[in-house]
């Protein structure tokens, strides 16, 4: 289903948006307001990371909107009740992103099918390898979920093969070594990366890991299927405030030659 | 992944992508090191000229004397280069790191123990050297911190999360996803993601190796039971490795730290309050709330001062293999005093939790019985925790002297 979806939109939109957000960060309603402006400026598909006290694949940033969120009173409970409202209220996919402690303290089988319930329709769970991931991939596969795994530049040819078996939808390429937030450059490695990518599969893929700004979106049309913008509408957050973000997300797409 | 390292239920690898190839990279040295019959040899050799390896065991007379029950013997880990056993792990990673040819080594420290040692590995070895350690624990282990840094090492203090062992451990993973290239990761105890159990496992099983030697050449019998301290788990695991095919009863001693009915404590597997989870690349029992949300822990040991224990114990306390007890706060450094008074010997808060639950059982065990505590370092990097444990008039003058000097 998720697929299928961002096949159709790929054939009006040359490079899709996704977003990220930390649930409850700075609140819950600051959190719907932000959705609402991403989706009114034409957000095609969203992650909702589910907070954790110990982040260990994000930077400052990310990590301290888990730790504010959390000392601000976020459960599970909160963000799984919180997606329902979401996922009603708006016409785009959402998908959870979360580390694998939080599943497997809810019950893998129990959260995937609450998952189904609210309407999410896919994860990101960093720090899960197929290899130790049976649970999460039969349950996946029962509830017809997504499960997006995660390509490196480290990780060599064959592995991105043996990933992409296992990974629905889409595939989430990380742009550069290195946590959430920090610095990439969008250069003729990144190009050769991604060529990379694309041979090992023929799943849609993703960027993520320092999209910034109009450049970088311009970069990766004809090279990436989606862009994944995360920190940079969390500092925004920090800087300006969650109002400043649907300006934001409709500056990235107004373009010369995008649609 | 090459393998993923499970004992029973716990232990695995949870690592992100951008780890898999550096972990198979390290699998695969440690492997070939290993099989490698002269790799054992080359270690032994450096932790004899360069540490001060076979370390002694010593009879604790006058311990024995005053408790009336089984004979105290003490494995001096305190006695090893830089004060604690992780001088053991650090010298055998170490030797790893020139294998792979990288240059740059990074690690958490929570006592500054594990810190010292690998800055004076990385000095010895000429590895550029980084230490992540909780802002906490930087206050509370100043003269560590000191030393790292005279030793060369950057000492970077974390402030996020509870500024602590396991915020420290985060840290690091962070700088090694981002440099694992000229980087490794010099974790320092039997957790995290594999291979590390069994690695440092591996480098510390000399603790049990000689330990069993030695009491077999000068008693010519086991002990009935071993007792050492639990952070993470690694002076435990290397002295009773030695001891796991053997009739004698292995104790693992938590930090109760203000009790265990208080909430302010470190223990893992002595209490009701962890579970099993899956954090910092590893699966074994944390101590977390419903949701998975890691919590605050507790104890006046900052080396123990942590939310999870090695997957490997974990096991092992589900098989029976070891007990696990816990000691408190004030348990231990009356422990620590009454140590000092009897034998002349300064153990590291941290160790002082074995000596601490040794001396709650020993009246109960008769005089032909042997019990053997590894003291895991020695105490004087404490001196600003237990100066404030006794409240110490002379030292506290002497400190605001200093800080008047300082002024002036
Ligand atoms: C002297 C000493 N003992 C024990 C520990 C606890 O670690 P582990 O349980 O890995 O031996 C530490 C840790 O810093 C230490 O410094």
């Amino acid at each position: 289903m998720l697929e299928s979806y961002l096949r159709a939109r790929l054939k009006e939109k040359q490079l899709l948006l996704m977003t990220h957000i930390v649930l409850g960060y700075p609140t819950f309603e600051d959190s719907f307001k932000i959705i609402e402006a991403m989706v009114e400026a034409g957000v095609d598909l969203m992650e909702l990371q589910i907070p954790f006290s110990e982040p260990i694949a994000d930077g400052s940033v990310i990590l301290h909107a888990n730790q504010k969120s959390l000392a601000g009173g976020a459960t599970v409970k909160k963000c799984i009740d919180f997606a329902e409202k979401v996922a009603r209220a708006f016409d785009i996919p959402f998908l959870f992103m979360s580390y694998y402690n939080i599943l497997f303290k809810y019950g893998v089988d129990r959260f995937l099918s609450a998952m189904t319930e609210v309407g999410i329709q896919g994860s990101i769970v960093p720090d899960l390898p197929p290899e130790e991931g049976q649970d999460y991939l039969e349950a996946m596969q029962k509830y017809e979920l997504s499960p997006i795994f995660i390509f490196s530049p480290t990780t060599p040819d064959e592995r991105m093969k043996y990933l992409a078996s296992f990974g629905r939808s889409f595939i989430y390429c990380v742009a550069r070594k290195g946590v959430t937030g920090a610095k990439t450059s969008f250069s003729e490695q990144l190009d050769r990366y991604l060529a990379r990518c694309r041979k090992a599969t023929d799943l849609p893929l993703a960027l993520g890991f320092g999209v910034k700004d109009k450049a970088d979106i311009e970069f990766l049309k004809g090279k990436a299927d989606i862009a994944v913008i995360g920190t940079q509408t969390i500092r925004l957050i920090d800087k300006e405030g969650a109002e400043a973000v649907g300006g934001f997300i409709k500056s990235l797409r107004q373009l010369p030659g995008s649609s | 992944m090459i393998d993923r390292g499970y004992y029973g239920r716990f232990g695995g690898a949870y690592l992100p992508e951008i780890l898999v190839a550096t972990f198979d990279e390290l699998v695969d040295t440690f492997e070939n090191a290993k099989s490698d019959p002269a790799f054992w040899k080359e270690y032994t050799d450096i932790m004899s000229t360069y540490s001060c390896r076979p370390t002694p065991l010593s009879f604790a007379e006058n311990l024995t004397g005053h408790f009336q029950g089984a004979r105290f013997f003490i494995k001096r880990e305190d006695l090893n280069h830089t004060g604690a056993h992780k001088a053991n792990n650090v010298m055998g990673q170490g030797l790893l790191v020139k294998r792979m040819g990288k240059s740059r080594v990074i690690a958490e420290t929570g006592a500054g123990q594990h810190g010292v040692a690998t800055a004076t590995m990385a000095a010895k070895f000429g590895f550029e050297c980084t230490i992540y350690m909780g802002e906490v624990d930087v206050e509370r282990q100043r003269p560590n911190v000191f030393w790292m840094e005279r030793l060369g090492a950057e000492v970077i203090p974390v402030r996020e999360g509870a500024r602590i062992l396991k915020d420290a451990i985060n840290e690091a993973f962070r700088d090694w996803v981002t440099n694992m290239d000229t980087t490794h990761y010099v974790l320092g105890t039997v957790c995290g993601p594999h291979p590390f159990p069994e690695m440092v496992a591996y480098f510390q099983s000399i603790i049990g190796k000689e330990a069993r030697r030695q009491i077999l050449e000068r008693e010519a019998r086991l002990p009935t039971r071993i007792y050492a301290c639990v952070g993470g788990g690694s002076n435990a695991m290397g002295i009773f490795s030695g001891f796991f095919d053997d009739p004698v009863e292995l104790v693992g001693v938590e930090a109760a730290g203000q009790g265990l009915e208080s909430g302010q404590h470190a223990a893992r597997l002595s209490s009701e309050d962890a579970s099993i989870g899956v954090a910092q690349g590893y699966k074994t029992y944390f101590l977390q709330d419903n949701d998975g949300q890691m919590k605050e822990t507790h104890s006046v040991a900052a080396g123990l001062d942590y939310v999870g224990v090695s997957p490997i114990l974990a096991n092992l306390k589900e098989t029976g293999r070891v007990r696990f007890e816990a000691a408190t706060d004030r348990e231990v450094v009356d422990a620590m005093s009454l140590t000092m008074q009897k034998e002349g010997l300064i153990p590291a808060l941290e160790s002082a939790h074995a000596f601490a639950q040794a001396f709650k059982e020993a009246p109960t065990l008769s005089k032909e019985e042997i019990v053997l505590i590894n003291q895991s370092g020695r105490g004087d990097k404490d001196i600003f925790t237990v100066a404030d444990a006794f409240a110490d008039p002379k030292w506290q003058e002497f400190i605001k002297n200093k800080a008047e000097a300082y002024h002036a």
